[in-house]
């Protein structure tokens, strides 16, 4: 397994809970407890998952307050998208053509019917 | 239920893009067409230029021999100059519902692809889900950063014709 920070990241993104984590502290910073609440899961078993989010760099704890509060950080979730963009351009773009092919050819096919 | 609720409601077209292994990559889209048309919009000749790639590529060859054990071969022109091609086998062919191919980006001619692509058809709408297995993470990496739109070479090229002009 390569450990280039890509790769890291998408390790850590493999994964439902994690990805659920991120989308909640996408909502802004909160606590582990709070955190925990959605998912039937023991806190050490959410902190497991927060500490792998946390080495991947997609999330920051807060060292001021007891609580210590998560929050999301953007910059690798944003290489994850600058690395898939012009692959999924190419296939947006492709998919939006064949869109309106297929309605070309369906209305075809009705004429075609009469 | 209200009486709009009865009409046809416009299906999410969203494209999914996902790396569910290390080796692979799906592409997830919902088309507002029944599969039969789809999978033939896919696998005939006189469909498949008038949708594959982007609006300002266009298809110099496109040759398909839609059989297990038969060839398959795309070549695409890029907007700034320069062609890139793609060619395969296909594995099964299952109309109208599974396509299994392989695929090999003649930038990268030693790396081969298999893709799997199936259909599924509800209410008239056609999802398909589109799943490219690559022999490593690194092909696949490879594959995703060329982004299929310039061939590294090409770029490189420029890059390299650019900074002999900026000496």
């Amino acid at each position: 397994m390569p450990h280039d920070p890509l790769s890291t990241t998408l390790a850590a993104l493999a994964d439902p809970t994690r990805r659920a984590i991120l989308a909640r502290l996408a909502l802004g910073e909160t606590s582990v407890t709070e955190l925990a609440r959605p998912f039937e899961m023991s806190l050490p078993a959410v902190s497991k998952h927060l500490k792998v989010l946390e080495r991947a760099g997609l999330i920051a704890r807060g060292r001021e307050a007891q609580w210590r509060p998560c929050r999301l950080e953007a910059k690798p979730l944003q290489d994850v998208a600058a690395w898939v963009e012009p692959y999924r351009r190419f296939w947006e773009e492709s998919f939006e053509r064949l869109d309106d092919y297929l309605k070309d050819l369906q209305s075809k096919e009705k004429a075609d019917e009469r | 239920m209200n009486a709009e609720s009865t009409e046809t409601v416009t299906p999410d077209t969203t494209l999914t893009v996902t790396t569910p292994s290390d080796r692979e990559i799906t592409l997830t889209r919902v088309f507002d067409a029944p599969r039969r048309l789809v999978f033939e919009a896919w696998t005939r000749t006189e469909h498949v230029p008038h949708w594959y790639g982007c609006a300002s590529m266009k298809m110099l060859v496109c040759e398909i021999d839609l059989r297990p054990g038969g060839a398959w071969r795309y070549v695409l022109s890029q907007p700034e100059g320069g062609e890139f091609g793609m060619h395969g086998v296909y594995r099964e062919v299952a109309a109208p519902d599974r396509l299994v191919y392989t695929e090999v980006f003649e930038a990268f001619p030693d790396h081969e692809a298999l893709v799997t692509m199936i259909l599924e058809e509800q209410d008239g709408k056609t999802k398909m889900t589109a799943t490219s297995l690559y022999e490593s993470v690194e092909v696949r990496d490879a594959v995703i950063a060329s982004g299929m739109e310039s061939g590294a070479a090409e770029s490189l090229n420029r890059l390299a014709e650019r900074v002999e002009t900026m000496k």
